[in-house]
């Protein structure tokens, strides 16, 4: 298909898909760094570019409160937020997705205080991780664009009928400018297709009741539901994203694979190091080092299945976490060890804890945990800290 | 504000048709269900009711049962407002956009206790009111959170005794005055703004519908006796209500577009505070002779209310 090629910032790559999906109520509140997409659907509406309800809430979680009521009500809904709102949220979060609302949240990932940091980490989407929605992870605009029209006809398939957020590193893809392509407005919402509403509060003739209360006689059967909701999901995904690449020629799997096949080093990440991550490899590949990378695309439901088929026959696993476990090992980490105890792997498995705060990650810091990793490849064991950090002031700070 | 419809006399209102069934599991006495059958029965137009969590939340859907024959939704606590600012605007946007499921007249009222007003869903409902939706929340005060066994909330008035305010050896209960969000949600310039009492049915329907007939939002603070808490026998809820009225500890009165006070009610005979203290449990205490004192300033805080409402009224603004 014909393509329209242009710039655009993380950011502007979801306030268009918003616009292309010509959403119904879009209820938001302004935060870094998510402000923009805001900012940019407000003119959508000043412009009379968009047709629907914009309301401008005295919070997030007034945001993701009108949200769920609007979708209740009827039809397509969306906001976008960032750390502290998305932690205000939280609570909501959950009723959007225990109701089975096909609510899209663009989150633009950043780090959680105190101390306070408008950066890029992880530790907000880490905070949703349990309540219940789809979580998709875009690492450059390109695919903050196309995973946004994805979004939108997974949450809204009446199979799964659960909210979906599409994650961006705050900064790095939000406000970091990128050529990508994009589809001409009604192909973009032909492939989303009309909203269907499924049980609409509006509809008189048939009154409905949201949000009762279940206690433990029917609080579990509705929770296993969810769940089912949530495995479900794998197929459906799989279809959209294999429907939009016939459209639009872009191909988006479940987690992204590179140089994985003969590599004894595998670092295991999300988000936009990905891309960095990606230039190691090439580094090392063209020194003869045998290096791969592992980016996860899913974040929920984790598919542990199809990560499982790149880990079988590596020496060493690095899995990056961008968020402080405080107290324990990364959330990927976790989900990665499981993956291998399941399948009976034996691979060495290392931690980092890197990049809080928007803290930097580079292609020599990518070398260097390759290197430490090789330590332990060539001495067939763990020779290092389970868990390790980068790019990290040390010994020259008091406290330690 | 739109033509208002003709008030239903009784027999009218009790042939209405049921929005709020009956076999919900409110406490015998409760003043909740019969304030909200008021409110709801008192307009023919299609509703969309939000519920903050609480005892009227509890009480009316527990899965798989509802008693409401009215499409309704409670999310949490702090957000009966936001939620039905979210219904409102999908309303609104599907038909703007030529989409709407029925072309018949929609209103949306959001209920919530004192707790889910007063208190936690107070920014919710300022939020809401300030950005000017087509909703009217009605607040069933019972002064303080009843639903979790009888804690202060805001709404508690002066020396009343609850699970938080205790009253002890040092303590007469509850120290501060009950907040005043009548005023308040006048100042968010509010269409109309109104107080009422579930045993003066007549006002209430009236105000309802009044409600119902406004474009803009709409406060109703609704005095709502609670048996359990309160501690007096559920067969007395409504002379209780009807004691705060002609005592002035709930004076029934209304604020129009923000200004215009109208006294709806003016007791002929004065009861004194004292009378409606003594009918209940949680005031038992202010009668020993060490705590006669906040009687007296219970009374004179009733008295300067209903003389500032009377200059409101008076002065027209």
């Amino acid at each position: 298909m014909e393509q329209n090629r242009i710039v655009w910032d993380g950011n502007m790559a979801a306030s268009q898909a918003m616009r292309q999906a010509k959403i119904d109520v879009v209820a938001a509140y302004p935060i870094t760094p998510s402000t923009p997409i805001v900012q940019n659907y407000s003119q959508f509406v000043a412009d009379g570019d968009v047709d629907g309800e914009f309301v401008m809430v005295e919070s997030e979680h007034s945001a993701m409160s009108a949200c769920v009521g609007a979708a209740s009500a009827g039809g397509r809904v969306a906001t976008a937020t960032s750390s502290q709102g998305y932690a205000l949220m939280i609570e909501v979060l959950y009723q959007a997705s225990g109701m089975r609302l096909p609510i899209v949240l663009n989150a633009v990932n950043r780090a959680l205080a105190a101390p306070l940091n408008i950066h890029g980490d992880h530790s907000d989407m880490y905070l949703g991780r349990d309540a219940g929605w789809i979580n998709m992870v875009a690492n450059n605009p390109q695919e903050v664009y196309d995973l946004n029209l994805c979004a939108f006809k997974i949450a809204e398939d009446y199979s799964v009928r659960l909210p979906v957020a599409v994650n961006q590193d705050g900064f790095l893809v939000s406000h970091t400018t990128e050529a990508l392509n994009y589809l001409p407005d009604d192909e973009a919402y032909k492939f989303i297709g009309d909203y269907k509403p499924h049980n609409p509060m509006l509809d008189p003739e048939k009154p409905v009741t949201y949000g009762a209360q279940t206690e433990g006689e029917w609080h579990y059967e509705h929770k296993m539901r969810h769940e089912h909701a949530m495995y479900n999901s794998f197929g459906v995904i799989e279809k959209v994203l294999a429907e939009y690449k016939e459209l639009s020629g872009r191909e988006y799997k479940f987690v992204e694979t590179y140089q994985v096949d003969d590599a004894e080093e595998i670092i295991i990440c999300m988000g936009s190091v990905a891309g960095t991550t990606q230039l190691a490899v090439d580094k090392l590949r063209a020194e003869g080092k045998k290096v791969g990378l592992v980016s996860v695309r899913l974040w929920r439901p984790f598919p542990k299945e199809e990560l499982a088929k790149y880990l079988g026959k590596t020496k060493t696993i690095t899995v990056l976490d961008r968020s402080a476990p405080l107290g324990s090992t990364g959330a990927l980490y976790n989900e990665v060890a499981a993956v291998m105890v399941d399948n009976g792997y034996n691979a060495v498995l290392l931690n980092y804890v890197y990049g809080l705060g928007g803290r930097d990650m580079t292609i020599d810091h990518l070398t260097e945990i390759f290197n430490s990793a090789k330590e332990c490849s060539d001495a067939g064991k763990r020779v290092k800290p389970l868990i390790q950090t980068i790019n990290l002031r040390g010994k020259e700070l008091s406290f330690y | 504000m739109s033509e208002m419809k003709q008030i239903k006399n009784l027999k009218q209102f009790s042939t209405s048709k049921e929005r709020f069934q009956g076999g919900h599991r409110l406490c015998p006495g409760c003043s909740h269900s019969i304030i909200v059958r008021e409110f709801v029965n008192a307009t023919d137009d299609e509703l969309c009711v939000s519920t903050a969590t609480g005892c009227l939340e509890v009480c009316s859907t527990i899965y798989p049962y509802t008693s409401w024959d009215v499409s309704w939704i409670h999310i949490g606590f702090e957000n009966a407002a936001a939620a039905i600012s979210g219904v409102e605007a999908m309303h609104k946007s599907l038909k703007n956009n030529k989409k709407s499921f029925s072309d018949k007249p929609m209103k949306f009222i959001a209920f919530a206790g004192d707790g889910g007003t007063y208190d936690i869903g107070f920014q919710s409902l300022s939020g809401a009111a300030e950005r000017g939706h087509d909703f009217i929340y009605v607040c069933l005060d019972n002064e303080g959170y009843m639903n979790t066994g009888g804690q202060r909330s805001s709404s508690t008035p002066i020396g009343g005794a609850t699970t938080t305010s205790p009253a002890g050896k040092v303590s007469y209960g509850e120290k501060k005055l009950k907040k005043d969000m009548m005023q308040i949600m006048a100042a968010h310039g509010c269409e109309y703004v109104a107080q009422s009492a579930p045993s003066n049915w007549k006002d209430m329907v009236k105000k309802a519908q009044k409600s119902f007939a406004a474009s803009g939002p709409v406060y109703i603070n609704a005095v709502s006796p609670c048996p359990t808490e309160w501690k007096f026998d559920p067969s007395m809820s409504m002379e209780i209500s009807k004691v705060m009225v002609e005592s002035r500890v709930v004076p029934l009165y209304e604020i129009e577009n923000g200004s215009k006070v109208t006294v709806n009610y003016k007791p002929k005979n004065h009861v004194p505070v004292e009378e409606y203290l003594g009918m209940q449990g949680r005031f038992k205490h202010l009668f020993k002779p060490s705590n006669k004192h906040v009687i007296e300033e219970w009374q004179k805080n009733v008295d300067a209310k209903w003389e500032y409402l009377l200059r409101r009224e008076e002065a027209g603004i």
